[in-house]
């Protein structure tokens, strides 16, 4: 069958933990089920922060060493710059009907977005299944994730 | 431009959707759901039809006002409209695409 190069299949790894990188990941999870293409994440490293019960209700966007900021290096380093860069953020964020990391993550899992830990990454920060978020559905290593996106039409994302 | 759907010729836009409400009727639903690979049960026209209000309240529509809407849960809407559920279940119910990445 000619299927014209469609994408079928969308394998997001999201490996860092600030709000815009979580974000990226999320949007391109969410807007792919939207269309009709199925979707999984895998999250490693800082990636887990987006779904460490403790940790998701408070992801920051990253205020130092990231130019689009336009703010001073020096000035971003200040204590709770990043708290304040963050809230003003969020408040965008809610204006145009952008959901919270938690609700991101009821959204994407009720869409049938499959999501994984990386056991690697689990092991390294000593997090534990019952740490994570519910959604998650099994601790996985690097060979299953490609095992899991085997198939044509599959594209794989690093964010 | 013009198609014609259930014998009938409707004004439709570059990727189907109808372009004037008043000619949607029921019977345009079910070839377009036909299309589309669904056929409708009594619960997708009450989804539909909750689709209709929503747009003719001027409700921007996304799968987040799905999930608060009370009527119908992301997973359900999901079941009943397998592929692309908004972009579909909108087309079939005869209003326009929804434009929100969300």
């Amino acid at each position: 069958m000619n299927t014209n190069g469609a994408i079928k299949k969308m394998m997001i790894i999201l490996s860092k933990g600030t709000l815009e990188n979580v974000y990226a990941a999320f949007v391109l999870a969410n807007g792919a089920r939207a269309e009709g293409i199925e979707a999984e994440i895998f999250f490693t490293f800082f990636g887990l922060e987006a779904i460490h019960k403790q940790k998701l209700e408070h992801l920051h966007v990253a205020t130092v060493g990231n130019p689009a900021m336009h703010m001073p290096t020096m000035l971003g380093g200040l204590p709770g710059m990043e708290a304040l860069a963050s809230s003003m953020m969020k408040k965008e964020m809610e204006a145009i009907d952008m959901p919270d990391v938690h609700e991101f993550l009821d959204i994407l899992t009720a869409s049938g977005v499959r999501l994984w830990a990386c056991k690697l990454a689990m092991d390294m920060f000593h997090y534990k299944k019952e740490d994570m978020y519910d959604g998650i559905e099994a601790v996985i290593t690097v060979g299953d994730f490609y095992k899991q996106s085997a198939g044509e039409g599959v594209h794989m994302l690093f964010v | 431009m013009e198609k014609l759907i259930a014998g009938k010729s409707v004004a439709v836009n570059e990727e189907g959707y109808l372009t004037d409400f008043s000619q949607w009727d029921k019977s345009i639903a079910e070839e377009l759901a036909h299309e589309a690979g669904i056929s409708l049960s009594p619960r997708h026209w009450e989804v539909l039809t909750y689709l209709q209000n929503e747009h003719q309240n001027q409700v921007a529509l996304s799968i987040r006002r799905i999930g608060k809407s009370n009527f119908v849960d992301i997973k359900e809407f999901y079941q009943l409209f397998p592929t692309a559920p908004l972009k579909t279940a909108t087309k079939i119910a005869g209003i326009p695409k929804p434009v929100s990445c969300i």
